[in-house]
């Protein structure tokens, strides 16, 4: 598996709350081809939304290493790994997680902040981006003006607009209604099969993960 | 009341900021309290003024002194029972900051015509005998830890050079409004001194105080005093001891009415405090309100339960605010004595600021409680924090 | 890597009236400080601009005021011919022997015992030379040797009975105001002037003149009259100085009573408003939460949210105080006039705005910002990212 983009390696992460441990994975590995769109399935407590925690950088495992793009992500500081963070995770939430007072272009444009990209070529991108998810006509929209759909797809542009390693999408089609949840999933198809982009989605619809390419099951922090 | 767990926990659901508000709004209430205490500090002197004592100064300011010889005649005067003086003699007691009032009097008649000084009849003989010796209050007393027979030294600015003056006696205040921080010395010493150094300026009295025997009369002996002055060359000006006082404080009327304006300022700012808390308060529970009334709850409860939660952030701040206020008057009782000789917190201050604190608990609450009356059940579940 | 600036701007607009009160809260206590401040500074700034720096003032040694001093003519005449007094055109000394004494007027607007002392200065004929400042607006200059006045046109304006061409009656005969001068921002806006022979006469007090004024022949010329006044033993009962030192001194008391009062006042509910601050700043905090970590998520840094809030924080309480200090620009139209301590007379006084004022102000919103904000910023920067994400 030397082509993984996402390795993770004998991965604990264990959990205290006061003087109980809960041990939510253990000795746990996974490994992430290039260009994977991978569903993780799984009832709560399971361990999936940990897991993609970690493989996003915002978690750190009680041991083991989590290697992505050949980082060991593990082995960098908070600043290194919020800097991480920016170039190479591309994060779509259940629900959105838009700033409310940020315009769908600001909104886009924020992760963008954190390249040296002058203004205009920061302009190209975000267009760029709210093009590919069909939103163009809507940049100046304030998160309310827009639907739950187009929302999650400004939240889509959001997290490609860097051009990042892996997207991770908890729950994108969570909140939504069938019709913007099966625009939502063709979207992220196309971004996978068009763009060549990694995908790891958690979610618990069925529906959803039959578009992925693989899905797994996670159950009691192991795989099925 | 049913209502009351729901409202405690309602308040402490924030800890930090129901901790703040009551904080904010005990400093305001305890500012508030401050600022009408001082106001009352420069009306002490005017409530404590006997309705029996007249005042007697030059007519044109008590910078000028009177001659000594009017007091004779002001005696003369029918229904005037007794007649005494004061100066005011300034000079400075170790340094600039240790201000209280020196007053060169009469000691022969002063403490019975200011019977609100009390003296041990032993103390008084002594101080009547001792040219140079002087009688001080018992805070300061207390405050520069002074005992009879200590040395008290004062430099002299209205009256230059350096004198000392021995303690003979220490008097208490009849009422815990009095006064007990003058110190009196003999009025013989200093006019003796002057008879040596600037013999123009002796003989001469700030003002005198007159004693009558019907305060209904008051009127009609001001106006003989006046008159038996009038085109001399240091007419008079005779009022009651209440307005005499009064006179000082209509001096500083400008900044009066400036610390009147900020102390209702500041009522402004409890407001802002408790209102922005309760609108926030009110803001991210909407939909618990809607829940609230799903269950079953009228609008009338709910109304209940937002003024009870108000009202008792109001009336816990300012319980505080009211136990602070104390601590900090005497502080600034300390650091203003410069200015404001005594300073006490008077209870009506105490139960204004209280009533203030309940107006803005009752006052912000309303916001809120239109909020969740108005608001219907399906717009309150639909609104997220 | 720094989160948009108007990402806070656009926060404090969406919370439109949290915002509006904790900006009535910061500066209703940015106005009062600014206010107290102006108050002390205008009252300053008259007392200096009363006195020049070619004169020098020679009082009793004990007198804090000129109305409590006393020097007796012999004396006045050995200090008139001393060689540091300047000689005009004339051949005569540029000095003035002046007699300060006061009268009661009624303020307008109070009842008839709420009597005012006003400064009445009889002067010498080279009085009005030695002070630029007064200028004659209406009537002319009183004549000496007659009961004749001139009045400054804030009394006229400030109290009643004083009119042009009317008279007032005091040292027992009635004394004619022929001439209303502007002592611009000076003391002598809150007096009367008369001859200094007359005015003494009429107090019976012709032994002696309160104060002697004089030009300096040179500004070295002060120190030598100095040590001459202090070796002589007939002289040394007096002092001279400065007449702008002097006259700064009778400001010092009821400044320095302005200042401390005002500034314990304001500290202690600066607290109140910072309190308010921080409510606010807290609320905004936990309101966004899920923006924090998303902003987290992203890759923006711990400080770049905590620098996201704490400017927020920073910008709303620079806006109180900008709107306090526009508030308090208005105030410089306002007039004063209370008991001076120090002279125990009335003067009047505009609340003055200096760069210094601004300056202070502006950083003691600045402090009320930082204080208030800092605590909920750092809050917000410390939240962990997963815990946030979650809540809702």
């Amino acid at each position: 598996m030397a082509d993984a983009i996402v390795q993770v390696q004998n991965v604990s992460k264990i959990y205290k709350r006061d003087t109980m441990q809960i041990p939510i994975l253990q000795n746990f590995s996974l490994s992430i081809p290039e260009a994977e769109f991978m569903a993780l399935m799984g009832p709560s407590g399971s361990g999936k939304t940990t897991l993609m925690n970690l493989i996003a950088g915002i978690d750190k495992p009680t041991s083991g290493t989590v290697t992505v793009a050949g980082t060991n992500i593990g082995a960098l500081n908070e600043s290194q790994l919020a800097a991480w963070r920016s170039q190479h995770v591309g994060f779509i939430f259940q629900f959105y997680n838009l700033l409310p007072v940020l315009t769908a272009f600001e909104n886009v444009e924020l992760p963008l902040l954190l390249t040296k990209l002058s203004k205009k070529e920061r302009k190209e991108h975000v267009e760029t981006a709210l093009s590919v998810v069909g939103l163009a006509d809507r940049m100046q929209h304030y998160p309310k003006q827009l639907s739950g759909g187009q929302e999650q797809r400004v939240a889509i542009a959001r997290a490609i607009v860097t051009d990042p390693t892996v997207i991770i999408a908890d729950e994108p089609t969570g909140d939504l209604d069938k019709k913007s949840a099966d625009d939502i999933l063709d979207l992220l198809v196309r971004l996978n099969t068009e763009f060549k982009k990694t995908i790891v989605m958690v979610t618990h619809d069925p529906h959803a993960a039959e578009r992925a390419h693989v899905t797994r099951h996670l159950d009691k922090g192991e795989l099925q | 009341m049913k209502n009351l767990k729901l409202i405690l926990r309602n308040i402490f659901r924030h800890k930090l900021r129901a901790m703040l508000t009551i904080l904010g709004i005990a400093i305001a209430v305890m500012s508030f309290g401050l600022l009408k205490t001082i106001i009352g500090a420069w009306y002490a002197n005017s409530e404590n003024a006997a309705p029996d004592r007249l005042a007697t100064r030059h007519a044109i300011s008590f910078v000028f002194s009177l001659p000594i010889a009017d007091r004779d005649q002001i005696k003369q005067i029918p229904g005037v029972k007794d007649v005494t003086h004061q100066t005011w003699f300034g000079g400075i007691y170790k340094d600039k900051q240790q201000f209280f009032p020196h007053i060169a009097v009469d000691p022969k008649n002063v403490f019975e015509i200011f019977p609100e000084f009390v003296i041990s009849p032993d103390e008084k003989k002594a101080f009547i005998a001792d040219r140079s010796g002087c009688v001080i209050g018992a805070r300061i007393a207390k405050d520069y830890n002074l005992k009879v027979g200590d040395i008290m030294p004062l430099d002299g600015d209205i009256y230059p050079g350096k004198w000392e003056f021995t303690v003979r006696g220490i008097y208490h205040g009849k009422k815990p409004t009095t006064d007990e921080t003058q110190m009196w010395f003999q009025w013989d010493y200093l006019t003796e001194r002057l008879m040596q150094t600037s013999p123009r300026r002796a003989n001469k009295v700030g003002w005198y105080m007159i004693q009558i025997n019907n305060p209904d009369d008051a009127a009609r002996i001001s106006e003989k005093v006046d008159a038996l002055f009038e085109n001399s060359d240091a007419e008079t000006k005779t009022e009651t001891e209440k307005a005499f006082a009064a006179g000082f404080i209509s001096m500083s009327s400008a900044i009066i009415t400036g610390l009147q304006i900020v102390s209702y300022v500041i009522i402004g700012i409890i407001f802002l405090v408790l209102c922005n808390t309760m609108l926030m308060a009110a803001r991210e529970r909407t939909r618990e309100y809607a829940v609230l009334k799903t269950l079953g709850f009228t609008s009338k409860k709910l109304a209940v339960i937002i003024f009870g939660e108000s009202i008792a952030i109001g009336l816990i701040g300012g319980f505080l605010g009211i136990l602070l206020t104390y601590p900090v008057v005497s502080g600034f009782a300390v650091g203003m004595a410069r200015f404001f000789p005594f300073v006490v917190v008077d209870p009506w201050t105490v139960i204004l600021a209280g009533s203030f604190a309940l107006l803005v608990g009752i006052v912000s609450g309303i916001f809120p409680v239109l909020r969740s009356t108005r608001m219907t059940i399906v717009d309150g579940l639909r609104t997220i924090g | 890597m720094k989160i948009p600036l108007s990402y806070s701007f656009k926060n404090l607009w969406t919370r439109k009236v949290t915002t509006i009160m904790t900006l009535g809260g910061v500066g209703l206590v940015v106005f009062v400080f600014c206010a107290v401040l102006m108050l002390a500074a205008g009252l300053e700034r008259t007392l200096v601009a009363t006195g020049s720096d070619d004169n020098a003032i020679i009082l009793l040694k004990s007198a804090e005021s000129e109305t409590l001093s006393q020097i007796p003519l012999d004396v006045t005449d050995i200090l008139a011919s001393q060689p540091e007094v300047a000689v005009g055109s004339d051949g005569k000394p540029i000095l003035s022997r002046e007699v300060m004494t006061m009268i009661n007027l009624q303020k307008k607007g109070t009842t008839s015992s709420d009597l005012a002392n006003i400064n009445v200065r009889g002067v010498s004929p080279a009085g009005v030379a030695l002070r630029p400042q007064i200028k004659i607006t209406e009537g002319r200059m009183f004549n000496f040797g007659t009961s004749e006045l001139i009045v400054s046109q804030k009394i006229i304006s400030g109290f009643e009975g004083a009119r042009l061409g009317g008279a007032l009656k005091f040292g027992g005969r009635n004394w004619n105001i022929v001439g209303l001068f502007d002592g611009g921002n000076s003391a002598f806006s809150s007096e009367i002037w008369a001859d200094n022979s007359q005015i003494m006469q009429a107090f019976n007090r012709q032994e002696a003149f309160s104060d002697i004024i004089f030009r300096l022949k040179n500004t070295e010329g002060l120190n030598s009259l100095k040590s001459k006044i202090e070796a002589d033993p007939r002289l040394n009962n007096f002092k001279v100085l400065h007449e702008k030192d002097f006259y700064a001194a009778e400001s010092e008391e009821l400044a320095a009573f302005i200042r401390i009062l005002g500034m314990v006042i304001t500290i202690i509910f600066s607290f109140g408003a910072m309190i308010g601050a921080m409510i606010t700043m807290y609320a905004a905090v936990a309101n966004r939460t899920v923006e924090i970590g998303t902003l987290r998520a992203l890759g923006f840094r711990r400080r770049s949210v905590l620098g996201a809030f704490l400017f927020e924080s920073l910008f709303l309480a620079l806006i109180g105080g900008g709107i306090a200090l526009c508030a308090a620009f208005f105030l410089t139209f306002l007039s004063v006039s209370t008991t001076n301590f120090t002279t125990w007379s009335e003067i009047s006084f505009n609340f003055a705005l200096s760069p210094g004022i601004v300056m202070a102000t502006l950083i003691f919103s600045i402090i009320m910002g930082f204080v208030g904000g800092f605590l909920p910023s750092f809050r917000a920067s410390r939240l962990d990212i997963i815990t946030a994400l979650r809540s809702s």
